[in-house]
């Protein structure tokens, strides 16, 4: 392992050791919120409510959406609090004064937000094998869906933490802008659902398509075909990445 | 062939404005490898400035900073492996223990399971051993400190910024750390220090800058900033009733529980002068002292100049 990489590794497993470290909070508790969303709906609507899939229940259809929306939300926090946080305590001196390269500091804040985002998504699936089965039509679409869509919110998450300065600016970037956007995005309905405007203001949203592009590598079929999916995603995925990077090599709000 | 060796930080008409605001003005020095260097000046004067910026936590408006010859802005990561840096900051990361802390930042700079044992040695040197799994946030102030310490030296650079290092800490650390410098720098690490402790500098340092208002006041051997200015101080306990006679009132620093002392300057006022005319004004002498002018005396007297400028 030549310097580089280990410097890479190092930050990589940092940022492991550093959600691990209150794993209640990071991992257990978004896992016990979604199952409660679960509960509430799937008890309350359950009946009323219909998948529009020919053989999904609306419980099966439920739970995607849910898994898929805790991994946004999660790989958003992970990503933006480390670095409100190392900002605000002054600690980000430590990597700022390291020989680290903005590929490294990208490629790690990333990958340990992706190893959060598959261990929530693999606790709730394990969790609602208790309430309900699921099939897995197209692995690979799942996994690209996963990876670009935890990617994504990663990436996102970078922007916001470098781009906030207090604490307040992450919460409100959270509740203004990524649990909107995730709560309409076709997380508890069908978008076919909705009244034309709402249906056309959703196909606008990326989070929609990650939602949509998961729930397609469950049933196999979807309110959008997958390659659309899958360019929305990775579109998605190259601009805020690209912001992230950038913001990550000129030192935004950093490198005084 | 030139056989001048490399200078273990080359400082090369560096400015940093913030706005109207002209941080540094082009500011050029040179550290030689080996050298125990004091960097000093007031409050405001660029030294954390400089110093941000040869770290990497600041960019520099225009100019050139490398360190042992590597650019810190085009070679930044041979530059930053070279260079460790103790910040002013007292920081810390709350979700580690100390010996993580260390090994993390270890990693950072491409060290491995090698320097583990450094790191051990460090910890006993600092007076860290018995913390060494304490989290971070359990420290006491000191004991952070210490951590600071190890985390600059832990990839064993060749070059050492302290930027007040001793800022707020007890006397035992002080002579902890001074003690453990010292055996550095013996073996050949360069060390730059910044402090306020003017007697820490003194003591420490074989050559010093002076920055005043983002500018080099001095750059000299301590010997020779020391003999620079051409005055001593003569301090006086007077008989009672007795005083001054007029013209060496103007020479007055100070006057505390009947003890006087002047600042002679040599060339204007030489001391048997100032003897003929206390004996011509009748004045009774009970004591007498002289002090020659230390570090403070001589960075007060720059600074002031800087001031009046």
């Amino acid at each position: 392992m030549n310097p580089n990489q280990r410097g890479f590794y190092t930050l990589l497993k940092k940022e492991v050791m550093r959600f691990w470290a209150v794993l209640g909070q990071t991992v257990s508790a978004p896992v016990i919120t979604a199952l409660l969303y679960l509960l509430v709906f799937a008890q309350a609507l359950q009946g009323r409510m219909v998948s529009g899939y020919e053989g999904i229940s609306y419980t099966q259809f439920l739970v995607p959406g849910l898994v898929m929306m805790t991994v946004i939300q999660n790989a958003f926090a992970n990503t933006s609090s480390s670095l409100i946080q190392s900002k605000v305590m002054g600690n980000i001196v430590f990597t700022l004064m390291a020989p680290l390269g903005p590929v490294e500091w990208f490629g790690a804040y990333i990958l340990a937000a992706l190893v959060r985002a598959a261990l929530v998504a693999a606790a709730m699936l394990t969790v609602t094998l208790l309430f309900v089965r699921l099939p897995v039509a197209q692995p690979l679409a799942l996994l690209a869906v996963f990876l670009l869509s935890a990617g994504s919110l990663a990436a996102l998450g970078i922007v916001a933490g470098l781009w906030a300065q207090k604490f307040d600016q992450i919460a409100a970037f959270t509740n203004f802008i990524v649990t909107p956007l995730s709560f309409l995005s076709g997380v508890f309905y069908s978008v076919h659902s909705l009244p034309s405007f709402w249906y056309t203001a959703s196909h606008l949203n990326p989070f929609f398509y990650m939602i949509d592009g998961f729930r397609y590598g469950f049933f196999g079929h979807a309110d959008v075909a997958i390659h659309i999916s899958l360019l929305w995603i990775a579109g998605f995925f190259v601009l805020v990445s690209g912001i992230a990077y950038w913001m990550l090599h000129t030192g935004y709000r950093m490198r005084k | 062939m030139n056989n001048t060796p490399i200078d273990a930080l080359k400082i090369d008409a560096v400015q940093k404005s913030y706005g109207a605001l002209q941080a540094l003005k082009g500011v050029s020095f040179n550290i030689r490898q080996g050298e125990f260097f004091g960097l000093l000046g007031p409050n405001g004067a660029g030294k954390s400035t400089l110093i941000n910026i040869i770290a990497g936590l600041s960019r520099a408006t225009s100019g050139h900073i490398s360190v042992l010859g590597h650019d810190t802005v085009t070679d930044f990561r041979t530059a930053r492996r070279k260079l460790g840096v103790v910040p002013q900051e007292l920081v810390f990361d709350p979700f580690f223990n100390v010996v993580d802390m260390l090994r993390i930042q270890a990693g950072y700079y491409g060290c491995g399971e090698e320097v583990w044992p450094w790191i051990d040695e460090m910890l006993e040197r600092l007076d860290l051993a018995n913390k060494r799994n304490s989290m971070m946030r359990m420290l006491s102030g000191g004991m952070k400190r210490r951590v600071l310490i190890a985390q600059a030296l832990v990839h064993k650079p060749p070059v050492v910024i302290l930027d007040e290092p001793t800022a707020g800490v007890d006397v035992e650390l002080r002579r902890t750390l001074w003690a453990f410098m010292r055996d550095l720098h013996v073996k050949g690490t360069t060390v730059v220090l910044t402090t306020h402790y003017l007697e820490e500098a003194q003591e420490m340092c074989g050559r010093i800058a002076i920055l005043d208002k983002g500018e080099v006041r001095a750059l000299e051997t301590t010997s020779a900033l020391l003999g620079r200015n051409p005055f001593r101080f003569l301090r006086l306990k007077l008989g009672e009733g007795a005083a001054l006679p007029e013209g060496l009132r103007e020479l007055i620093t100070s006057e505390k529980e009947g003890v006087i002392e002047l600042k002679l300057e040599t060339a204007k006022h030489p001391i048997n002068g100032v003897f003929t005319a206390l004996r011509n004004a009748g004045v009774v002498i009970e004591d007498v002292h002289t002090r020659e002018p230390d570090l403070e005396d001589i960075f007060i007297e720059l600074t002031r100049a800087g001031s009046a400028a």
